[in-house]
């Protein structure tokens, strides 16, 4: 099953409220995927000079303090490192592929959820309320977030199998669905691109594909249509960058999806009884996408 | 449960003063069920209007008596699923399989309905104003749909009997694998299903489909500009000594 969820602000005045604002719509999905949940929200974006990292690490008593002195002692001595519950954010003036490289020999449990310039990803086994707690989302203000209530089918339940993936800067994608070509698409990737999956997740896959595209020069709106061609099975996709977000069903649309767009927001979820606590969604425009169409917004850049 | 004296609405109107209101802001799904179940089984009328629904799963389903229901917004999965007699209408879009196997009774959506929207439906009347998605009356067993908008790809997939009838467009392989459905549709048809072809319009389906659109209150619509589509039955074991079957 899996419950996906996005809300991407057209007006800056809600940002404030994107966290209380997108908070109720990945709990109300919480039926479709009580295994784990996650999200993906882009704030506080830190500019060209700078990287932002969320890092995880499974044990509870892991030394952040001493991770950050020789985070910033390697690379940047104002870097900043952020907690929020058993993920840190650590921002610095650093080259993304070294810090991340530098990460996995300090610890090679340490794992980089997201880097970019405006990505954070928080996921965790457990209920959608509790991690959205525990991470205090519900204070966060931001430009878009998705999110992803996981009833695992391909892979194991760990935070390492959670949704959302990403695997390039400022890319993250949540799925519901399962795809049938991914072991053969991952060995493809690590081969003519150089891009390795840590998972054995099919998403982590479908997200790698997308950010193989993007590096190409793709458009996210360009990428999610090459994904039609390139990826067999059942999907509907979300995907966000720092200035994008879109929405791709398979060409049969097996898995369930619901849009709502005002001139204040665009919001997606899987089922529409996800989306009522938006304000306006009475009057909202509401649609289920059609099969393999892409629907995007921003994502220029 | 007052109301019971009045005579049955044509059409869900359940507006009246002597509605039983059913708010589900306060009441569980499970409660305002059972209290729309329990005529079932009897002939008593009765008036119901269910108010905040929010696009909740399951809502006036398995209704046995001829009762009015009038939702006021969104419902989620199997509005009104394996409805008997009761006549419920929707003022709001309608998640899917809304009708999902109806015995009989009528059921209208004044929105749009997602897919599989009167799937495995065996009779009664499916009225949907606005669109309906794909998967339109899916395995149809003997009910009647109507569409005033258009339908989504794969709609009467394997479709077994029944009517469907659509006044705007239809998507991709309509009436794939068809069996004995008949399908009315006046706009255009994106594909034909595997063994499903155009049928000449005669007589007797100018007659059948004028009824229908009547039934639907589309008094205005005329029978000409619809085409027809049906079962080519070469894909299974069609004997015409069992037409009486469907």
């Amino acid at each position: 099953m899996c419950g996906i969820v996005g809300l991407y602000l057209k007006n800056p005045e809600l940002e404030e409220q994107l966290g209380a604002l997108f908070a109720p719509l990945l709990v109300e999905m919480t039926d479709r995927g009580p295994d784990s949940a996650g999200i993906a929200i882009f704030r506080d974006d830190v500019g060209a000079d700078a990287i932002k990292l969320t890092v995880f690490h499974p044990d509870t008593d892991f030394d952040w303090a001493g991770l950050h002195q020789a985070y910033a002692g390697r690379f940047d001595p104002k870097a900043r490192i952020e907690h929020h519950d058993s993920h840190v954010v650590l921002i610095a003036d650093a080259d993304a592929e070294d810090a991340v490289a530098w990460l996995q020999d300090q610890d090679p449990r340490l794992q980089v959820m997201s880097r970019g310039a405006a990505i954070e990803i928080y996921k965790e086994t457990g209920l959608a309320d509790d991690i959205l707690s525990r991470f205090a989302v519900r204070r966060m203000a931001g430009t878009h977030a998705v999110g992803h209530t996981r009833m695992a089918t391909e892979s194991a339940v760990t935070t390492d199998g959670s949704h959302p993936f990403s695997t390039g800067a400022d890319l993250c994608l949540v799925h519901n669905g399962s795809l049938s070509n991914h072991n053969r698409l991952r060995a493809r990737l690590a081969k003519e691109d150089g891009i390795i999956c840590r998972t054995q997740n099919d998403t982590e896959v479908a997200a790698a594909y997308i950010s193989s595209r993007l590096s190409h020069g793709r458009t996210l709106h360009g990428a999610l249509e090459d994904c039609l061609s390139a990826l067999d099975g059942f999907y509907t996709f979300v995907a966000g960058t720092r200035d994008g977000f879109a929405v791709l069903r398979d060409p049969i649309a097996c898995k369930p999806a619901v849009l709502a767009e005002t001139n204040d927001y665009v919001a997606f979820a899987s089922e529409y009884r996800a989306l009522v606590s938006l304000p306006g969604i009475a009057d909202a425009n509401v649609w289920e996408p059609e099969p393999g169409i892409v629907y995007s917004w921003g994502g220029s850049s | 449960m007052s109301g019971s004296q009045s005579t049955k609405p044509h059409d869900g109107a359940a507006a009246g003063d002597n509605a039983v209101v059913l708010d589900l802001e306060t009441l569980a799904v499970r409660d305002a069920n059972a209290t729309l179940q329990e005529k079932n089984g009897t002939e008593e009328t009765g008036y119901y209007r269910l108010r905040n629904p929010r696009g909740t799963h399951a809502l006036a389903c398995g209704l046995d008596a001829p009762i009015a229901v009038e939702i006021d917004g969104p419902t989620g999965y199997y509005c009104a699923g394996l409805n008997k007699s009761a006549d419920v209408t929707i003022n709001g879009n309608a998640g899917q399989g809304v009708a999902e196997n109806m015995m009989s009774g009528r059921v209208h959506v004044r929105g749009d309905c997602s897919q599989a929207a009167g799937a495995t439906a065996h009779g009664g009347l499916l009225v949907i104003d606005g669109n309906a998605a794909a998967r339109c009356g899916i395995s149809l067993k003997g009910a009647d749909i109507v569409v005033k908008g258009d339908v989504g790809h794969m709609s009467c997939f394997m479709a077994q009997a029944g009517r469907l009838v659509v006044l705007g467009d239809a998507g991709a392989a309509l009436g794939d694998s068809l069996y004995e459905t008949r399908i009315y549709i006046r706009g255009a048809v994106e594909s034909l299903g595997a063994d499903c072809v155009e049928k000449e319009m005669r007589g007797m389906h100018h007659a059948e489909l004028r009824e229908l659109l009547e039934a639907a209150g589309c008094h205005d619509v005329p029978t000409d500009g619809f085409r027809r589509y049906g079962s080519a039955r070469t894909l299974y074991s069609f004997k015409v000594d069992n037409i009486g079957a469907y």
